[in-house]
């Protein structure tokens, strides 16, 4: 007790919620590989993976342990700080944002005032690691995927921005928890449709997955940005793929779907967690749904779809929400 | 902008209905089968390689050992020998080696044969370490399916 007493109990709080959260990301990016898998599958009526324990359960655990064995390689003449550094740089800021995102009333890490700018700052950073990627990789097809993310997460960003925002003019405050709370009577999806919408859809474009999946676009680009990417290199950008979807469907959940909200259970500020997680895996369940039904949008197509469809909507949703809120 | 307004009506319309089609697909029956444990059963019209005719009443091959087969193989790939053994008129096949490595498949044997001695066999399951292994005695693996 003696060593514990000396440290301040804020960080021995922080560093427990840091440990619980790195092995919760990796407990997800394995059952996200394993649903993305299997629901591909049955939507094509495959059976998906079958071979490696109860109905393939653990295939991705295998798949994992194959990965760490594998060399890393590093080609010829690429820059070998980027290249070494974009993978981590992929990686680390997925983990920051799940620090402020409230499970539940009381199992949230730290409530920043500002934790809605702090999930989207951190959410840029993750842009700038597939750039540096696509950059040190000296390859063609790596610097295209990095081009074409760079262009698609700054046309997304902005409709993301804005339907945040019309949920922010509502309840005044950018902490999430307090976000959470004001929708204790009715969830903000029945009152911003339009902005959950578009939230939603920028979403899934800002973590490039199907049908905005142009930075990785394999028939075009074989892997994107991670073209040049082996074993945990590629697996770092594997994990921070999933997390960023765990943290963008978490985050329409708090900010749409009243988060730790729904029927009453006993130890409620606690159990809320289960409500969240339903709330956040339908989301995700969604984006597989989508994932495996649309084609690939054109590139002219995809910025068309941002800048002609999806800002304007937005703009007239904050403009009619202002108003409404002020009067 | 009535074209614009239409185009989102539409476009969303047939967005939800994609989706509709690939949550009915998830729950309907898996069509593929998990293969080196099922195996699903063979069309009679595949066309292995040829294998002779089981006459059911003789209990014998069919063939006359003419060398009509071996003749009309665009491959070479057919050697078949036949001998007249003691107290018979007609020849006896003694050998029928089919070399695969070099069958295209074409069926210009099973065609050419005049007493229909000749089918194609349902074998797909061919893989070995050797090139000796695609060898076939046809002979021999009519031997072993007598009865």
């Amino acid at each position: 007790m003696e060593t514990i007493s000396i440290l301040p109990p804020e960080l021995i709080r922080m560093l427990i919620a840091v440990i619980i959260i790195i092995s919760f990301l990796f407990l997800n990016a394995i059952m996200m590989g394993y649903l993305e898998r299997k629901i591909a599958a049955h939507v094509q009526r495959r059976p998906g993976p079958m071979e490696v324990g109860f109905h393939g359960i653990l295939q991705l655990i295998v798949d994992g342990v194959k990965l760490l064995g594998k060399e890393l390689l590093i080609p010829f003449k690429v820059d070998r700080t980027l290249f070494r550094v974009a993978p981590l740089l992929s990686f680390t800021p997925v983990i920051l944002p799940l620090l402020v995102i409230p499970f539940s009333e009381k199992l949230q890490a730290r409530d920043l005032n500002l934790g809605l700018i702090f999930i989207v700052s951190m959410g840029s950073v993750n842009v700038m690691a597939l750039l540096v990627a696509g950059w040190g990789s000296n390859n063609k097809y790596a610097m295209f995927g990095a081009m074409r993310a760079v262009a698609q997460s700054i046309a997304f960003e902005i409709p993301i921005l804005l339907s945040m925002l019309a949920v922010v003019l509502m309840c005044n405050t950018f902490s999430l928890k307090e976000i959470v709370g004001a929708q204790e009577k009715i969830w903000f999806v029945f009152l911003q449709p339009l902005a959950f919408l578009i939230y939603v859809i920028a979403g899934v474009a800002e973590t490039n997955r199907a049908p905005f999946d142009l930075p990785e676009a394999e028939s075009e680009l074989t892997a994107g940005f991670h073209t040049e990417y082996s074993g945990m290199g590629f697996s770092l950008f594997f994990i921070g793929e999933y997390t960023n979807m765990f943290i963008v469907a978490s985050v329409a959940a708090v900010l749409f779907l009243g988060g730790w909200h729904g029927p009453h259970l006993p130890y409620g500020e606690y159990l809320g967690i289960v409500w969240f997680f339903l709330k956040v895996y339908f989301l995700l369940f969604l984006m597989i749904m989508i994932r495996w039904t649309y084609p690939r949008v054109r590139f002219d197509q995809l910025l068309n779809f941002a800048w002609k469809y999806l800002v304007p909507f937005s703009f007239v949703n904050i403009l009619i929400t202002a108003v409404l809120v002020k009067l | 902008m009535k074209q614009y307004f239409s185009e989102i009506y539409t476009g969303g319309k047939s967005l939800v209905e994609g989706l509709g089609v690939t949550f009915k697909a998830l729950f309907q029956p898996i069509v593929t089968v998990q293969y080196p444990r099922e195996e699903i059963d063979i069309t009679p019209n595949y066309r292995g390689h040829i294998d002779l005719v089981l006459d059911p009443e003789k209990n014998t091959f069919l063939c006359i050992s003419c060398g009509m087969c071996e003749k009309a193989c665009p491959s070479d790939c057919i050697k078949i020998k036949g001998e007249k053994l003691e107290g018979e008129k007609k020849k006896t096949l003694v050998l029928f080696e089919l070399d695969f490595t070099k069958c295209s498949l074409c069926g210009a044997c099973v065609e050419s044969c005049p007493k229909d001695a000749l089918e194609f066999s349902q074998e797909y399951n061919l893989a070995a370490f050797s090139r000796e292994a695609f060898h076939f005695d046809i002979l021999k693996r009519l031997e072993e399916r007598r009865t």
